[in-house]
């Protein structure tokens, strides 16, 4: 079997975004979700971006994942070839899922963000005993 | 293989110069429109921004999730050619995906770079996901500075 080779895929713009006043631009990232018994996992490509410049919040299940180029601009030199930008990345997700917002984790790996969101535990089904005076 | 065109013959000869016009009209129309181009450059994995600085070619990719020991840099004349894998792994088993946007699979890109380097002192660094090789020119491509003198 030969092995996938991978593709540039262009980096859109976000759209939604009101116009910033630096001349940055925002990217939508690359994500895998997925969703286990525990926990919803969020992976994004977040290349250039180092884990201080990381903002994970979740805000009436909207969860927005924004990450910010450490990098600054490149110098003086003469540009040979371009083929991709740099900026900073910002997506957002509705939850469907109950989470607990206290044990979110985060992860930054090799330009990968993780955001770990474990559900909330589903309220048990609880025998009320009825006492007898 | 050479193609010699019709439209290459002189005009009172050639019935088809006509629609040859026509042809290239339409392949001018075709380029003009922005989405048959891709804005940057080829989409050969991964992409690629070469800057030239006085003493130095920096080269960088960006390669998000690919570990260090999946990558390959090698210099072969003035051809640097990157290969590597990525792997996207996920530990937790039985999960069921909402989003799957991340490839998982290999690379191999070369360029040919526009002067001579120094091979002996190449460095390579690989830091949140983005590659950076940084390449001496060699000694006589370097800028040299030539004193005048005055009577």
């Amino acid at each position: 079997m030969t092995e996938h080779k991978l593709t540039v895929h262009q980096k859109q713009e976000v759209q939604h975004k009101g116009e910033t006043t630096k001349p940055e631009k925002y990217f939508i990232p690359a994500v895998d979700i997925y969703e286990t018994d525990k926990d919803v996992t969020v992976v994004a490509e977040m290349p250039g971006v180092a884990a201080a410049g990381i903002d994970v919040t979740l805000e009436d299940d909207v969860l927005t994942i924004q990450g910010c180029k450490t990098e600054g601009d490149p110098g003086a030199g003469k540009i040979l070839l371009q083929e991709y930008e740099t900026g900073n990345y910002q997506r957002r997700f509705t939850v469907g899922e109950a989470i607990d917002q206290d044990k979110i984790k985060a992860t930054m790996e090799d330009g990968m963000l993780k955001v770990v969101l474990p559900k909330t535990e589903p309220a048990r089904p609880r025998r009320i005993e009825v006492q007898t005076a | 293989m050479a193609l010699i065109r019709f439209a290459q013959r002189p005009e009172l000869w050639n019935p088809w110069s006509e629609l040859e016009r026509i042809r290239q009209g339409l392949d001018k129309l075709s380029l003009g429109y922005p989405d048959f181009k891709m804005p940057f450059g080829t989409n050969v994995f991964p992409a690629l921004n070469i800057v030239e600085e006085e003493e130095t070619v920096i080269v960088k990719a960006e390669i998000p999730g690919v570990r260090r020991e999946d990558l390959e840099i090698s210099l072969e004349g003035d051809a640097l050619t990157i290969r590597g894998r990525r792997e996207v792994r996920h530990e937790e088993e039985k999960v069921s995906f909402h989003r799957r946007e991340i490839e998982s699979g290999s690379f191999s890109r070369a360029v040919t770079l526009p002067v001579k380097i120094n091979p002996d002192t190449v460095n390579a660094r690989l830091e949140n996901g983005i590659l950076t090789v940084t390449l001496e020119k060699a000694a006589e491509m370097k800028p040299r500075r030539i004193a005048i003198e005055t009577a």
